[in-house]
């Protein structure tokens, strides 16, 4: 390993997945084991008055409430959703019991048989009406899981100093991971033990989880991850409820119980994006620079609180987006509907966030008749000056390099201008984003939870790492053991990684945030140099990192002022799309993007991560279409809820810069979420451009542009 | 209907009796353990439990298992030791075609019916091609890049 680590190697696990060797959880059986279906409510709000089952046959069970021997809600930043209903359900698909048996037919004719008398209530839909004064309180007294705000400098007296003053309202929609693989766990209860096996990103947040439900002490709770097809924040927090509900399962029936979703199921009833309503007012003076901005989010938590407090934080500390604003304010509202609870999802609060800012930036520009990549420009960020949360930008900002090269590739200066005023039943038109983001956890979240990473050397001179980091398709398990064997100086071969199991591996935390690499990676990579050091020792060697904060930090919690994150990975995209002006059908046709990710531990893995991202970001700004009505999701089936396929992508020309950030491993940064957030936002420019109207809305849909031409 | 009926799996005849509505998917994973087919939607939208049947790429869970009767039937196992399958094996991974690899196997799949039938590919053909399998990972572009290198590769016949 003597090359650069960003030359690409062959993934590590490549092979056994071609070939169908790979075991996910669906593969997996166990001697008795029984299978899991749930009941779920049919109301979005609703008292139960009652459930009557019918008989059952042997060797089945209805698991529910009453056998919940801890506490029957499931631990994530607060005590949250009950694991099975208490007698009132808040969402539609809300969990009441599980019927478990050996056979699924029966199991479906049990689950036929169960009548649930409810007594509906007043529910709240949407954001707008759970925050009229009138509407039922369905949380605290304003139907806000959490209400933050934060100021930089004068913004008050900025206002009233303005020349102009320009107001926005965007929106976002619903966005669905679909990972491919579905949600899935078994639980086995065995001499007092719990095991859990399942697909997820977070084993520790799943082992936390069970052992409160269960009320036992952690160290009985063992959670193995199984190799992950696919997460996308979309198992980070929800593996929790099912890991609990499988455990209960598991002790009451004394076997394993294996719960893997329908497809349908996991649309309708899995935490999603959140839909967004962001307010932007701007204020310019006369030389039509912005000198402040009130800026105020939303987002639809749905009925549970989850992770919506840390999301919506994320989406407030990319609510300027990349441009230096001196005075602002921001307020975000995390809003209780009684609607699937909503979730993290790469990029995490910060695709709504990006999306209002550069759509507001193009309306301005349009406004005061300046060229919005100028503007832009005018605006951006520089190493030195302050963040939205008034944090030091201590690192280069390459946005003048990453612009002008794409501007080279893209050639948008003068495409902007061309496709202005086109006649044509297909129109053209390019537009740009630019974006950052934080690497690793939110605000003090890395100090709280201080992540141990540990190398342990066997006398037959392999090294085994052990995080609780696991692989889902991103390529942790490549990166991390690229990382060390380049430190070690040692075969890629001789490092071992296994998927994660708590009775072995330390809590690294979870693997989310983009934090993986830069953060854990990093705490590997100190851990390595120590071994090198001491690689001649007899017998086993382990070396143990646990992380802090370079000391700069300065992060005040309260007042949501200081570092928000210790470092930032930049972008800047370009879409260029074709617009059917019979049947506003948009087309993608050309996607250019340019990364900033400090170094990229292997580049062909980082490619993976900008395409898949793209194309993900892409299907967000337009085709992936959900909506929630009457509390009920109505893109409920794959067929229905449409993400892009290989008849959808464009071409994509990527390219990195390599930008070293001294506390990452080998100078990288964070990578797998950046690369979502721009295309949304560069699509809806560019059919701004192709239609010369204005987009307020993502996913941008063929009915909408048809209303708004027609106007 | 009768009783029993026959098929070809990876090359051996073998015979079903039963309920004769199941689904594909479930005969060939629960009954003959070939467990590198995966079900992603159930629907047949996805294509993660892709199957030859009679050398085109189907969708396993939505064909019932009364419907297979003397036909041929290839899965990922029964394709493996074939140097089409290396072709695509190295392509797949020199391409970083592969993530999470719930799809892949199901892609595979896809790739070895389309390079039977048209062993040179234009990027549209292998679009087209690909369809009906669905990955979230990659964004597709590098799997349909494997494919143009798998059949750029040349030396095997496909």
């Amino acid at each position: 390993m003597n090359e650069k680590i960003s030359e690409s190697i062959v993934r590590v696990d490549a092979h056994t997945k071609i070939g169908g060797q790979t075991k996910y959880v669906g593969d997996m059986k166990f001697d008795g084991m029984l299978y899991a279906k749930t009941v779920r409510s049919l109301h979005p709000r609703a008292k139960i008055l009652s459930i009557d089952i019918p008989d059952i046959p042997d060797g089945y069970f209805i698991v529910d409430k009453n056998d919940v021997p801890g506490k029957n809600r499931v631990k994530i930043l607060i005590y949250d959703q009950p694991f099975f209903a208490e007698g009132a359900v808040n969402y539609i698909g809300e969990p009441i019991l599980l019927v478990v048996g050996p056979d699924r037919d029966i199991i479906s004719q049990i689950i036929s048989q169960i009548d649930i008398e409810y007594e509906p209530l007043p529910a709240v839909l949407t954001i707008e009406d759970a925050l009229l004064e009138n509407s039922p309180r369905i949380y605290g007294q304003d139907n806000c899981f959490v209400s933050h705000e934060y100021i930089k400098g004068e913004p008050d007296d900025a206002f009233a100093n303005a020349d102009k003053i320009i107001d926005g309202e965007y929106r976002t929609g619903y966005q669905e991971q679909l990972y491919i693989e579905p949600q899935g766990v078994i639980g086995i209860y065995e001499n007092h033990r719990m095991t859990i096996y399942g697909s997820m990103q977070c084993p520790y947040y799943a082992h936390r989880a069970i052992a409160e439900g269960l009320g036992w002490s952690e160290d009985k709770v063992r959670v193995i991850q199984t190799t992950t097809g696919g997460a996308f924040g979309g198992k980070e927090e929800y593996p929790s409820l099912l890991s609990g509900q499988v455990a209960f399962a598991s002790l009451k029936t004394k076997k394993p119980v294996k719960l893997v979703f329908d497809r349908d199921e996991d649309i309708q009833t899995t935490t999603k994006r959140h839909p967004s309503v962001i307010h932007h007012r701007t204020a310019l003076d006369s030389n039509g620079t912005i000198i402040a901005a009130d800026i105020d989010i939303k987002f639809d938590a749905g009925a549970y609180a989850g992770l919506s407090d840390v999301v919506l934080q994320r989406g407030m500390f990319c609510a300027s987006g990349v441009y230096n604003i001196p005075n602002l304010r921001v307020r975000g509202r995390a809003v209780a509907t009684n609607t699937v609870p909503n979730g993290a999802f790469r990029g995490f609060g910060a695709p709504q966030a990006f999306f209002a800012m550069d759509m507001q930036i193009e309306k301005i520009a349009r406004i005061i008749g300046i060229n919005s990549l100028d503007f832009r420009l005018k605006h951006a960020l520089k190493k030195g000056d302050r963040t939205c949360t008034d944090g030091l930008l201590r690192h280069d900002v390459k946005i003048p390099e990453m612009m002008s090269r794409i501007e080279e590739l893209s050639d948008i200066r003068d495409k902007i201008k061309k496709f202005k005023s086109q006649t044509g039943r297909i129109r053209k038109g390019i537009g740009l984003s630019m974006f950052y983001h934080g690497c690793g956890f939110t605000g003090n979240g890395e100090e709280i939870i201080h992540g141990t990473a540990t190398l342990r050397k066997y006398p037959d001179s392999k090294v085994e790492i052990l995080t609780s980091n696991v692989e889902m398709g991103q390529g942790a398990l490549t990166a991390m053991r690229k990382i060390v064997a380049k430190s070690l100086e040692i075969p890629i071969e001789d490092v071992i990684y296994e998927n994660p199991d708590t009775s072995r591996v330390p809590d690294s935390g979870p693997t989310v945030a983009s934090r993986t690499t830069v953060i854990v990676g990093g705490l590997l990579k100190s851990a390595a140099d120590e071994l090198k050091q001491r690689w001649n020792e007899p017998g086993e060697i382990e070396v143990s990192k646990t992380y802090h904060h370079p000391k700069y930090i300065e992060w005040n919690q309260e007042t949501m002022h200081g570092d928000a994150y210790p470092t930032y990975s930049w972008g800047i995209n370009v879409v260029e799309v074709e617009v059917d002006t019979l049947t506003y059908e948009i087309t993608p046709k050309k996607v250019w993007a340019i990364f900033d990710v400090g170094v990229p531990i292997d580049e062909r893995m980082m490619r993976g991560q900008i395409e898949g991202g793209i194309v993900q970001g892409l299907g967000y700004g337009s085709i992936e279409v959900m909506e929630n009505i009457g509390g009920k999701i109505q893109q409920g089936t794959i067929t229905d809820y449409t993400i892009p396929t290989a008849k959808d992508v464009p071409e994509i020309v990527s390219e990195m810069l390599d930008n070293p950030y001294e506390y990452g491993p080998f100078g990288a940064k964070c990578s797998g979420e950046l690369t979502l957030i721009g295309a949304a936002p560069a699509l809806a420019a560019a059919v701004e451009n192709a239609l010369e109207i204005e987009i307020n809305k993502i996913p941008v849909r063929p009915e909408e542009l048809l209303e708004k031409m027609e106007l | 209907m009768s009783d029993e009926i026959r098929f070809k799996l990876n090359g051996e005849t073998v015979s079903y009796s039963g309920n004769m509505v199941r689904r594909l998917l479930d005969v060939l994973r629960d009954d003959f353990g070939l467990l590198g087919i995966k079900e992603g939607c159930g629907e047949g939208e996805c294509g993660a439990c892709s199957v030859l049947l009679n050398s085109r790429n189907v969708p396993s869970c939505i064909t019932l298992i009364g419907a297979v009767d003397g036909s041929e039937i290839y899965t990922i196992e029964g394709i493996r030791n074939t140097e089409q399958f290396a072709v695509l094996s190295e392509s797949f991974a020199e391409a970083g075609a592969v993530q999470c690899g719930f799809c892949t196997p199901g892609m595979i799949i896809a790739s070895l019916s389309l390079l039977e039938q048209n062993p040179s590919p234009t990027r549209e053909q292998i679009q087209d091609a690909l369809s009906g399998n669905l990955c979230r990972c990659s964004g597709m572009n590098m799997i349909i890049e494997a494919i143009q290198i798998a059949a750029n590769k040349g030396g095997v016949k496909w």
